[in-house]
């Protein structure tokens, strides 16, 4: 008994330090956040700093306020434009089937995977023919691409789990689509539209590559313009932790406070 | 598409969404609710998709607008005879491959250390999931220049401190630093994916196991593993996919150097530094060609070396 004791403690104890281990990039990023320039990059480490707010003050001197609106607005946008065109969908894929539901959702799956090599070419140069480059409704458009075939096939798998004689109940009742949709569906599946949502805006808010090549100034959004950060003349290290620790928040305790829905919209999309 | 064609047949009373009319108008509504999603998908991805195609036959480049015609499958032949098609592809798969096995093995191992009770495994979860939700861009810059910078890294000062003689990560295995960001950040990712497996397990089946005298190894080997076998598959699948296409880390740590130069970063510089519409397109559709076989060849690696353990069902 004590044996099996020892072993579970010593087990428990090295979960901590693997997991603290794992988590250790993070703190120290936000710790760094609050040294002041001198104190960041030294050797060796400082572990007793001067706290300071100072380097979130020239975070925001360096005008960081307009590229967070930028990926608030694209990382919204599109998340709710691809809700409203995926809950639908998946709808129709999963209770009302249509004729061939394992194509279209083969469809959408590929396209899930197919990637952005595909299509970054044309895109691009059809954006640069109508003046579209550097304009964040143009980007936000992109990420309803990208991400729309994440969250039919998420909320596919969601509506799946809704119990069949409960539709049948309404149907039979007479409901009207909107009703069976709206009064009946929805409200069960809501975590699910939930946990969809904050996937989609988690793969918006981080997004780089599509930011980074279609916007320059007007439309950058948080992810490219952290990279300008990186000062080759200089110590930059505590002002570049800031900067990140301010990219990192929102999408991070978003996750932390819905882990839940999370989890089950990552197992959801990836297992069902 | 059938039922659509068909004529109607004898009209008879007509009961709610029944019979063949009732079933037709459920299918318009059905069809309905689902284009909208299926033309912007279609719009957006698979129509560029054929465009990039149409490109790749063709001699284009932006500095020489006039100079612009079809050359048949010249661009496919000169990515084949360069060679830096096919080191990029090495690097790819060293890439990909590195970093998605080291994820699955730690993301297993977590998985079955945070599957256990223990005090705090909310929070041991809540801070495991973290390196996932962190933007990869800032991952990268942060472990570029905080963790494995030469003189100033967090590791080189934890190497020291064991006695072990620094390292110039950045610039002497950059390929290193790459496989590491990765890993971190698609460790959550299958650890996600398998704490779900294991959490689908039949509890029933480990208690008559456990009835049975068999040992907590034994169990794990016997039962769990062959249990978890598709959620290993799915987590392999879709973190080669996503990680085929990885950009970020690359453009932001290494800008191709060190051999970490993945067919993505190639079409990248090809494309909008070199201006190669033709031969970015060609690069673009060989990628997709990459990802279809190299989707397809991990789950049937996968498959045989189950089979060959002998812990297949």
């Amino acid at each position: 008994m004590t044996t099996s004791r020892l072993r579970g403690g010593l087990v428990t104890a090295l979960t901590w330090v693997l997991v603290l281990g794992f988590f250790f990039p993070v703190a120290w990023m936000v710790f760094t956040a609050f040294k002041p320039e001198s104190q960041a990059a030294t050797v060796p480490p400082t572990f007793v700093p001067d706290l300071t707010l100072d380097r979130f003050q020239a975070v925001f001197d360096r005008d960081m306020l307009p590229y967070l609106i930028n990926s608030l607005s694209a990382s919204v946008g599109s998340t709710l434009l691809v809700l409203v065109l995926a809950v639908p969908a998946a709808y129709a894929l999963s209770i009302r089937p249509v004729g061939n539901v394992r194509d279209a959702l083969f469809f959408f799956i590929s396209t899930r995977f197919m990637p952005v090599a595909a299509s970054i070419i044309p895109v691009y140069l059809l954006l640069q023919s109508v003046g579209g480059l550097d304009n964040i409704t143009w980007l936000t458009i992109l990420y309803v691409g990208v991400n729309l075939p994440i969250a039919v096939w998420m909320m596919r798998s969601f509506l799946a789990e809704v119990p069949r004689e409960i539709i049948e109940a309404a149907q039979i009742d007479g409901a009207r689509l909107g009703t069976e949709i709206f009064r009946v569906v929805l409200p069960i599946v809501l975590p699910g539209v939930a946990a969809a949502g904050l996937i989609c805006f988690i793969f918006a808010w981080n997004e780089f590559f599509l930011a980074n090549l279609l916007t320059a100034q007007v439309a950058r959004t948080t992810p490219p313009f952290l990279t300008s950060f990186v000062d080759g003349r200089g110590q930059f290290l505590a002002v570049l932790s800031a900067a990140a620790t301010v990219a990192i928040v929102p999408v991070v305790l978003a996750g932390w406070i819905a882990q839940k829905q999370l989890v089950r919209g990552l197992a959801m999309g990836a297992i069902k | 598409m059938t039922t659509l064609m068909s004529p109607p047949t004898v009209r008879r009373p007509r009961r709610p969404a029944a019979g063949p009319a009732g079933r037709r108008s459920r299918l318009a509504v059905s069809r309905a609710l689902l284009w909208p999603a299926l033309a912007t998908s279609i719009v957006l991805t698979q129509i560029p998709f054929v465009v990039t195609i149409y490109y790749s036959l063709q001699r284009w480049n932006m500095l020489r607008p006039g100079d612009r015609g079809f050359t048949g499958l010249d661009n496919y032949a000169s990515v084949l005879r360069d060679g830096s098609f096919l080191s990029s592809l090495g690097s790819t798969v060293a890439v990909t491959g590195s970093s998605v096995v080291l994820s699955t093995l730690l993301g297993l191992l977590f998985a079955v250390l945070l599957d256990r009770s223990f005090v705090g495994r909310g929070v041991a979860r809540t801070l495991m999931i973290t390196p996932f939700l962190v933007m990869p861009a800032a991952a990268a810059l942060v472990w570029k220049w905080s963790i494995l910078d030469a003189a100033t890294g967090m590791a080189n000062w934890g190497l020291g401190l064991v006695g072990l003689p620094p390292v110039a990560w950045n610039t002497e295995v950059p390929i290193v630093t790459i496989i590491l960001v990765l890993t971190w950040q698609y460790t959550p990712f299958a650890m996600l994916i398998l704490l779900a497996g294991l959490q689908a397990q039949n509890k029933d089946v480990l208690e008559a196991a456990a009835v049975d005298g068999a040992g907590a190894f034994r169990t794990f080997t016997a039962i769990t593993l062959p249990h978890l076998r598709q959620y290993v598959e799915i987590a392999v699948l879709l973190a080669s996919i996503m990680l085929l296409q990885v950009f970020d880390p690359i453009a932001i740590m290494t800008r191709g150097t060190g051999g970490t130069k993945t067919l993505s970063y190639l079409l990248y510089e090809r494309a909008f530094v070199g201006l190669e519409v033709g031969e970015a397109a060609a690069y673009g559709v060989m990628t997709v060609l990459v990802t279809i076989v190299v989707a397809s060849v991990a789950l049937r690696t996968l498959f045989k070396v189950f089979s060959r353990e002998g812990i297949d069902r």
